[in-house]
C-alpha cells in the first residue's frame, strides 16, 4: 500500500507540474483562435496544415488538446482542493461548536445536516449552481455549502470525545478560556478523522466541479476546465471522440492519485463506512 | 413507529430548507418564463398569475398546504400537475436505478471476493487499478466513450449490426416495434446506460467488499472450517460472505438514491427523460413547483433507504438491535 501512496504522490507532484509549467512554456495562446480551418479537429499525435505538431490533437476552433487540458487541469485542481478544504473548515466549525455548546445549538446544527444529507449531494449541488451566476466562486461556495456534513459530524463525534480527556479539565482548571479551551485543546485533537475526509473529498470535488461544468453549470468556458472540456467534445463524440477522451482521462488520473494517497491516509487512522461509498454518484 | 415520525420531521425539515433555498435566490422566475419579446407587463402579469408576488411566507403555506392534501402545484413551464410530470419521469430512472443497481452488486461483490480469496496473485493488485480507475471516472465521460466505441468504434472496426447498439433514447424513434420486439428494442436501448451506472457503482462495491472480506477471511472461524476440510466454495458462500452480508445489504439501500441521483448526468448524455433530466430542466427554467416536487420525492427516497437499512440490520445479523 505504501508503494501506492508513493507512487500517487509523484503522480500527483507531476501533474501539477504539469499543470504549471506546460501553458507557461506552450509557445501558443491556449485560447487564442488562428486558422480555424487549418488547424481544426487535429487527431492526436498528427501535424495540422500550418506543420504545427499536436500531441492529443485540437479541438474545433484548432486550439491545442493538450496545452488547453494542462491549463484546465490548473482550474479543477485549484477548485478541487479548495472546495474540500473550504467544506473541511465549515465542517470543523460546525461540529466543534454543536458538540462544545451542546443542547439547542447541537440540536439545531445536526438536524440541519441531517436534513441537507437527504438530499443526494448532486440534486443539491444543482440546486445552488443553478440559482446563482456560475463561476469559480458560486462552484467553490457550492461545494463547501454542500459538503460540510459530513466533517461536521466526525468532529462532532470526536470532541465528545476529547472534551472527557483530563488535559481538557486541567486547561479548565488553569483558568483558560472556553473558547481557548475548544480550539487551543480540543479541537486540534479531534482532526485526524476530518483531515482524512477532506483528503479523500478533493477527489469527489474535483469530480462535482466537472461534472457541474459539463451541465454548464460550473466554470464557463472560454475559461477551460475537464468538465467543460468534455462537454465540448461531446456532439463530436461520434467524428472527432478524442476532443472528449483526452481531458476525462487527465480528471480519472488524478481523482485516482487523490483517492488512493487518502486512501493510505485512512488505512492508519479508521476503517471505511458505507455511506463514503453510496455518497459517490 | 418513533422512527417513522422522526423520518416525517426530517421530510418537513428538508422540503423547509429547499423552499427557502429556491425562492431567496436571486433572479426572477417570471423574467425567465416569459418569451424573450414579451414587455415587463407581461412578466408583472405572470408573477401575478403564478402568484410569486405574494411574501415568500404565504407562498410556503399555500405549498405546504398543498402537499398535505397530497398536491403539488402546477408546472410553470408545462402548466400541468407536478404530480404527473414526476410520474411519467419516476418509473424511468427507478427502472433504470433499480437494473444497474442489481447488476452493481452481482458484478461488485464477485469481483470483491475474487480479489480477496487471490490477495496473493497478480489478479488483485490489477482488479485493484481496474475497480479504482473506473471509481474515479465520471459517469457522462464513460457514458460518451461507450458512445463513441459503439457508433465512431463500430463503424472504423466494422462491429456486426448485433452489436451496434443505439446510443440516444428509449426506444426506436420510428416506434413501429410491438411485443417482444419493442421489449428487445428496450434492452438494446438500455444496456450502455444500465452499464454505464453498474461499472461505477460495482467499482465502489468491489472495493468494499474486498476490504470486508479480507478482514473476515483472517478471522479464527474461517481457518477452522478451512482445517475441517471444507472446500473454498463453501468457507465463502457459507461462512465469510453470509458474516459479509449485512454491512452490504446496508450499503445497498443507502446506494439507490445516490444511483437515481447519479442518472442526472446519464440521462443527459443517453437523453432518457427521467428524473435526472425533469430536474435539470426544471432548475434552469426556475420551474419551482417542479424542482420542489423532485426534491422531496428524492429526499424521500433517501430517508426510505435508510430506514430500510436500519430495519433490515437486524434480521440479517440477530447480534444487533433494532
Amino acid at each position: 500500500m505504501n508503494r501506492l501512496a508513493t507512487f500517487s504522490a509523484v503522480l500527483l507532484a507531476s501533474l501539477i507540474a504539469g499543470v504549471v509549467l506546460v501553458p507557461a512554456l506552450a509557445g501558443t495562446d491556449p485560447l487564442a483562435i488562428g486558422d480555424v480551418l487549418a488547424t481544426r479537429l487535429v487527431p492526436p499525435g498528427a501535424t495540422d496544415g500550418l506543420g504545427r505538431f499536436h500531441l492529443l490533437g485540437t479541438d474545433r476552433f484548432g486550439r491545442d488538446l493538450f496545452v488547453r487540458m494542462m491549463l484546465a487541469g490548473r482550474v479543477s485542481l485549484a477548485v478541487g482542493v479548495a472546495g474540500s478544504l473550504l467544506a473541511g473548515m465549515v465542517g470543523t466549525a460546525v461540529g466543534a461548536v454543536a458538540a462544545w455548546r451542546g443542547g439547542v445549538v447541537d440540536r439545531i446544527a445536526m438536524a440541519v445536516s441531517d436534513a441537507l444529507l437527504s438530499i443526494p449531494r448532486l440534486i443539491l449541488l444543482l440546486l445552488c449552481a443553478a440559482l446563482w451566476h456560475p463561476g469559480v466562486g458560486t462552484v467553490l461556495a457550492v461545494l463547501a455549502a454542500t459538503g460540510w456534513m459530513g466533517v461536521a459530524r466526525l468532529v462532532r463525534g470526536e470532541v465528545l470525545g476529547v472534551r472527557a480527556q483530563p488535559y481538557v479539565s486541567a486547561a479548565q482548571a488553569l483558568g483558560a478560556s472556553s473558547r481557548r479551551v475548544l480550539w487551543r485543546h480540543v479541537v486540534p485533537n479531534a482532526l485526524g478523522p476530518a483531515i482524512v475526509a477532506t483528503t479523500l473529498g478533493v477527489g469527489n470535488a474535483i469530480l462535482l466541479e466537472s461534472g457541474l461544468s459539463f451541465l454548464g453549470l460550473g466554470i464557463q468556458p472560454p475559461k477551460p476546465s475537464w468538465g467543460n472540456m468534455i462537454a465540448g467534445g461531446r456532439d463530436l463524440i461520434v467524428t472527432a471522440p478524442w476532443v472528449a477522451i483526452a481531458p476525462g482521462l487527465a480528471l480519472i488520473v488524478t481523482v485516482l492519485a487523490c483517492t488512493l494517497l487518502g486512501d493510505s491516509l485512512r488505512d492508519r487512522l479508521a476503517g471505511e463506512r458505507p455511506r463514503d461509498i453510496a455518497e459517490r454518484a | 413507529m418513533r422512527r417513522l415520525a422522526a423520518a416525517f420531521v426530517l421530510l418537513w425539515l428538508v422540503v423547509t430548507l429547499t423552499f427557502l433555498l429556491v425562492r431567496l435566490a436571486p433572479g426572477d422566475a417570471a423574467a425567465i418564463l416569459v418569451p424573450p419579446t414579451a414587455t415587463p407587463a407581461d412578466a408583472a402579469r405572470l408573477r401575478a398569475e403564478l402568484a410569486l408576488d405574494a411574501p415568500v411566507a404565504v407562498q410556503y403555506a399555500k405549498w405546504m398546504g398543498g402537499l398535505l392534501r397530497g398536491d403539488l402545484g402546477e408546472s410553470f413551464a408545462q402548466r400541468r400537475p407536478v404530480t404527473a410530470v414526476l410520474s411519467e419521469a419516476l418509473p424511468i430512472s427507478l427502472g433504470l436505478g433499480l437494473a444497474s443497481l442489481t447488476l452493481t452488486f452481482v458484478v461488485g461483490v464477485t469481483i470483491g471476493t475474487i480479489q480477496a480469496a487471490r490477495r496473493r496473485s497478480v489478479l488483485d493488485p490489477l482488479l485493484t487499478v481496474v475497480t479504482t480507475s473506473v471509481y474515479a471516472a465520471p459517469s457522462y465521460w464513460l457514458a460518451l466513450s461507450l458512445i463513441a466505441v459503439f457508433t465512431y468504434g463500430a463503424t472504423v472496426w466494422g462491429f456486426p449490426q448485433a452489436l451496434r447498439l443505439p446510443a440516444f433514447g428509449l426506444r426506436d424513434p420510428a416506434g413501429t416495434a410491438s411485443g417482444w420486439a419493442a421489449v428487445v428494442d428496450l434492452v438494446r436501448h438500455a444496456i450502455l446506460p444500465v452499464t454505464v451506472l453498474a461499472a461505477v457503482g460495482a467499482a465502489g462495491i468491489a472495493r468494499y467488499t474486498r476490504s470486508t472480506v479480507a478482514d473476515l477471511a483472517g478471522a479464527e472461524w474461517v481457518r477452522t472450517a478451512h482445517a475441517k476440510g471444507l472446500g473454498a466454495r463453501a468457507v465463502y458462500g457459507r461462512h465469510v460472505l453470509a458474516n459479509a452480508l449485512p454491512p452490504l445489504v446496508v450499503l445497498l439501500a443507502l446506494s439507490l438514491p445516490g444511483v437515481v441521483a447519479g442518472s442526472v448526468f446519464v440521462e443527459s448524455v443517453f437523453a432518457w427523460p427521467g428524473m435526472g433530466r425533469a430536474i435539470v430542466l426544471a432548475i434552469s427554467s426556475r420551474d419551482y413547483p417542479v424542482v420542489m416536487g423532485a426534491t422531496l420525492l428524492y429526499a424521500a427516497l433517501v430517508i426510505l433507504a435508510n430506514l430500510a437499512a436500519d430495519l433490515a440490520l437486524p434480521l440479517l445479523d440477530p447480534r444487533r438491535e433494532a
